[in-house]
């Protein structure tokens, strides 16, 4: 029997205007080499300057990960020669990363897994290369380059291809709570390696271990673990030695492929980067570091449980992303029943949301406004019924709740008097019904009830008329 | 006829006076250049066209020129290794020929504010390699006191230009003595300013944690202006010194009572050329006739400097270089039949010896297995000799020495031992290595050839240096040693 | 401390430099001098010293997250030696 043991690298792009060493955008998809200069292009002469809000970003990404910061840290140069690296060098942190030790929570099973997080360093992106459809010529395009990057290294805790994309999802919605990065997979604005080996259960020393790279998305990177392990553990039952090796995962077949070495063993040659002096922080510039990192989503989930009696599942849902969680916890605060606002918006607004494929920030109704509906299904104003297509009409018109109702008769018939005389009719003109009520069949008295509602247009309100029937058919 | 040499200061006066023109300084320059180097091989270029137009639009702003700044209309040259957007920069060498810079370095955007005429790009041993400019790609540079010697290194087009008066004032870089020792080598005044004085951008690395920019001038008075006009804090540099930077012109009153000047046996070898001794050793005489107090100070590391020099700024050089790869500029070999191949054949047929030799060392000292024995020795032997000299600056207000242990030697004398060419800079590599400032002001003459005196000062303390370099300067006059040699040249 | 020609093959081939055989046998040489000059290091007891890799001692100044005017397109290619389609144009690079 075998055991998996597996460790994520990560490397986020920091979410700043500028590149971290220059005043080049970072603008995602401009057209190739037109955010370059003379420093992110290597140029002969120039020198580094750090963009503090990289810094600033870089410090709150490794606070948020529970990490040790280092309040005095240095820059290495990575040397390597490459095309996509102007300088031949990237710059880096070698030894003294600015954070270390943290970790991550993940939920797996209703348990919780805390899954470490070895370190978080600054360094800046490389080029992109584009490659000529006849195979004989390479091209460069710089805007990428330079970007700042934090990368993410973590314990090798994970044990499953599932734990793996948990931890991914809940760093990524870490850094999006922090506003450090939009970790957009799709734009490479988040990228994950991953190194996974086999050893015997009981072992303590790890297996050879294989890195696997191109994964384009959470699913990959879950079914290239899941391919990974079950090649490797194939292979150890035959008896067969893992190569320790780069692959990378196929995406047509779901499969990984063993990624020809590159031309020497790697010896990048790190040294203290001389242009750039040594970064010390005040306690101040932490500080403030500290307090522009927001509730994070582990513990909002917990809150959303504490304080307003939501199920796990609901709570999960709504903390998947910030704006939504913030969305709900405004609407909760304000109505009487929070589980009710998560209906509506686990229901009604993502269903929304996913039709028309827009996001929360967007959403044409407010919190606030949504909140409104809510109180006025609570207080008998209008039914359950009736707020969903006023729901729509929100939707479509913008317009508040109140108004709607207001314009479109909608409110809710409650009047006792009113509601007497109409289902005296109902009684009436439906005797068989009546009959069937009174020997006992209590559905009958639902086939009442619709006759009221479409006398009212459904706009009378449930429990009333309700009552009034059994008043008059059982006196 | 005007003599470039008499400074910048009078030059400013006549320009002030309307005896003069910008334009009849830039012609003497270019008269001078055509004359003389066609010998001495100061330039790399000549940018006539470019100075020429700059004169036009400096003309078309004002009918009658006034100067706005003591630099301002004067003509000077910049060693090939600063970036001038637009005008070719090599560095001396042939993986950078035909490069045109898309940005100015810091240095000649200061000087260009300033009103400050580029004539030409000054020659240079490649990539600041070298002590004796022997290692250009291009040719090797005349030392203008006797031609068959070498002007000294790296910055020899530059001393060279200055000493042989195609232009009042030069800029140099100092990574481990290039801007004093050819200074010395042709009796003219070289400084080197506290790393982090001057901003390094636009400066073409070669290593990064040494180099630093500096004026070579006919004068100390001219080295203070011009470094007045570069000095101060860069936002392009994070290593530039956020420090205020005073007035360098201040203490140049020729008073140097009381001042303590320290003396190091350290920095008189054995093999030292004995005409060099006795100019030191006068010169040390000199200051203490000025009112000095002279001093023995020790620093005990000296002898590892060397060494530790040749292992560290290898080892950023060969970072430094690795961007000349044929990728985005320069040189691209022709022979490649695929990405490694255009790599290595494009560097190989790119650089010149020397500059292989210093990034195969370098990267020998940073690669796996080496660097703890190598590159991180070399690294705490820098702090023992940064201490050496903290602890003599707690004694002393300046260091003096030689600044090289003999004057100019022959051309092709030692290009076959780097060693030997490398012990030509023991007395200026210390310095580099603790990041101070030094000068080397002319001293007299040892067979014929000048000799220079070093004075090495505190962190940021260029003024006392240059005081003392002044008040030596103005005790000894080396300005008439250096017209008699000239008319007996003509 | 005596470099091989071995040993200078592997270092010419991290710097990418390409020597010919006799080139290799003189840098060996060379290089060996120099490696056993710089071996007088190893006389002195370091082991309680800090290594120094700046000499100014002052922290860095950071820069404002705010943008510059990046190159015109033309001049980004100006030097390049080979250039289409507004990048910069490289034999082909082999992956997978």
């Amino acid at each position: 029997m075998y055991e998996t043991v597996i460790g994520l690298e990560v490397h986020v792009e920091l979410g700043t205007k500028t590149k971290i060493f220059c005043g080049c955008e970072t603008e995602f998809g401009a057209p190739p080499n037109t955010h370059v200069c003379p420093v992110c292009m290597g140029s002969p002469g120039v020198l580094p300057v750090l963009n503090e809000q990289a810094l600033r970003l870089g410090m709150k990404a490794a606070m948020a990960l529970h990490c040790e910061v280092r309040k005095d840290s240095k820059f290495d140069r990575k040397n390597y020669f490459y095309p996509d690296s102007p300088k031949a060098y990237q710059i880096s942190q070698y030894d003294e990363p600015i954070g270390e030790h943290g970790y991550i929570d993940i939920e797996v099973g209703g348990q919780v897994r805390r899954i470490g997080i070895t370190r978080v360093h600054l360094e800046e992106d490389a080029g992109k290369l584009n490659h000529s459809v006849f195979g004989d010529a390479s091209y460069v395009d710089f805007n990428r380059v330079g970007i700042p990057l934090i990368e993410i290294v973590s314990e090798p805790d994970i044990k499953t291809a599932e734990e793996a994309r948990l931890y991914l999802e809940e760093l990524k919605a870490i850094m999006q709570y922090c506003a450090v990065s939009e970790c957009k997979m799709e734009e490479g604005s988040l990228r994950c390696d991953a190194n996974i080996s086999l050893r015997p259960i009981g072992q303590k020393e790890l297996g050879t271990k294989t890195e696997i790279k191109n994964m384009n998305s959470f699913r990959h990177v879950e079914r290239g673990l899941l391919f990974e392990q079950e090649r490797q553990e194939a292979m150890l039952y035959r008896n067969e030695k893992i190569v320790q090796e780069t692959r990378r995962l196929d995406e047509s077949t779901m499969s990984t492929i063993s990624m020809r070495s590159k031309e020497d063993a790697h010896d990048y040659r790190y040294f203290p980067e001389p242009d750039l002096p040594r970064i010390v922080v005040s306690d101040r510039f932490l500080a403030e570091c500290l307090a522009e990192i927001p509730e994070l989503p582990a513990q909002k989930r917990a809150r959303f449980v504490q304080d307003y009696g939501l199920p796990d599942y609901d709570a999960s849902v709504l903390t998947a992303n910030r704006p939504l969680a913030e969305f709900f916890d405004e609407t909760a605060k304000r109505v009487k029943d929070p589980k009710v606002a998560s209906n509506w918006i686990m229901g009604d607004v993502l269903g929304y949301l996913k039709t028309t494929d827009a996001t929360i920030e967007t959403f044409a109704i407010s919190s606030m406004q949504l909140a409104e509906l809510i109180d006025l299904i609570d207080n008998g104003t209008i039914s359950t019924k009736i707020a969903k297509s006023v729901f729509k009409d929100m939707l479509e018109t913008g317009k508040d709740a109140k108004i709607l109702i207001a314009e479109q008769g909608l409110v809710q018939i409650s009047d006792e008097s009113e509601l007497r005389a109409i289902a005296q009719k109902v009684i009436e003109n439906n005797p068989k019904s009546v009959q069937d009520v009174l020997a006992g069949k209590e559905k009958a008295i639902g086939s009442l009830v619709g006759q009221m509602m479409k006398e009212t247009k459904g706009k009378a309100n449930p429990q009333v008329v309700n009552q009034i029937l059994k008043e008059l058919i059982t006196g | 006829m005007l003599d470039f040499s008499q400074g910048i200061r009078k030059l400013h006066e006549a320009l002030r006076a309307g005896t003069t023109t910008p334009e009849r300084l830039l012609n003497e320059s270019f008269e001078r250049i055509e004359h003389a180097d066609g010998e001495i091989n100061a330039f790399l270029r000549v940018n006539d066209l470019v100075s020429r137009d700059r004169l036009t639009t400096k003309a078309a702003i004002a009918d009658a020129f006034s100067p706005k700044h003591l630099l301002d209309g004067i003509p000077y040259a910049l060693k090939d290794n600063m970036c001038y957007e637009g005008i070719e920069t090599t560095c001396a060498s042939k993986i950078l020929e035909g490069y045109i810079p898309p940005y100015t370095a810091t240095v000649a955007q200061k000087l260009d504010d300033a009103g400050a005429i580029l004539v030409g790009k000054a020659n240079m041993d490649e990539f600041a390699m070298g002590s004796s400019t022997e290692n250009s790609s291009y040719f090797p540079t005349k030392n203008p006191w006797h031609k068959e010697y070498v002007p000294g290194g790296s910055s020899g087009g530059s001393a060279a230009a200055v000493a042989a008066g195609m232009v009042p004032y030069a800029l140099g870089s100092d990574t481990g003595g290039s801007i004093r020792q050819p200074s010395a080598f042709c009796g003219v005044v070289g400084l080197k300013p506290t790393y982090g004085r001057v901003s390094r951008y636009g400066l073409v690395a070669f290593a990064s944690s040494f180099d630093q920019i500096g004026p070579i001038t006919n004068s100390v008075e001219d080295a203070a202006i011009v470094l007045q006009a570069i000095a101060g804090a860069d936002t392009h540099d994070a290593t530039s010194a956020h420090i205020d930077v005073p007035d360098f012109s201040a203490k140049l009153t020729g008073d140097i009572r009381g001042l303590k000047v320290g003396v190091a046996p350290e920095f008189f070898a054995d093999a030292m050329d004995e005409g060099v001794r006795q100019r030191v050793e006068e010169a040390v005489k000199v200051l203490k006739e000025l009112g000095a107090e002279i001093q023995p100070i020790s620093l005990p590391h000296t002898n590892y400097a060397i060494a530790t020099y040749y292992l560290l700024a290898p080892a950023e050089a060969s970072s430094n270089l690795a961007r000349f790869d044929g990728v985005r500029y320069g040189y691209r070999s022709q022979n490649a039949q695929n990405l490694l191949d255009m790599y290595s054949k494009t560097r190989s047929e790119g650089f010149g010896r020397e500059v292989k030799r210093r990034i195969l060392i370098g990267t020998y000292a940073l690669s796996s297995g080496y660097y703890d024995a190598y590159y991180k020795r070399a690294q705490k032997m820098r702090t023992l000799i940064r201490q050496d000299f903290e602890q003599a600056f707690s004694q002393v207000d300046v260091i003096v020495s030689p600044t090289t242990p003999t004057p100019a030697f022959l051309l092709g004398e030692k290009t076959k031992d780097p060693v030997t060419m490398y012990m030509t800079d023991m007395c200026t590599i210390p310095v580099n290595l603790a990041g101070l400032p030094a000068i080397s002001v002319p001293c007299g003459l040892s067979q014929g050839l000048p000799v220079g005196l070093q004075i090495i000062g505190k962190m940021f303390d260029e003024q006392t240096i240059l005081q003392v370099a002044d008040a030596y300067e103005k005790a000894v006059d080396f300005a008439a040693v250096r017209t008699a040699h000239r008319k007996e040249a003509k | 401390m005596t470099l091989s020609k071995a040993d200078v093959d592997h270092v010419a081939r991290l710097a990418r430099l390409d020597l010919s055989e006799q080139e290799k046998a003189e840098l060996a040489e060379e290089l060996s001098a120099i490696l056993d000059y710089a071996s007088q290091l190893q006389e002195v007891d370091l082991d309680a010293v800090e290594p120094m890799s700046h000499v100014s001692g002052q922290h860095a100044v950071f820069r404002k997250d705010e943008p510059h005017v990046s190159l015109p397109p033309d001049v980004v290619l100006k030097n390049a030696p080979d250039a289409e389609d507004q990048q910069f144009k490289v034999p082909a690079i082999m992956e997978g």
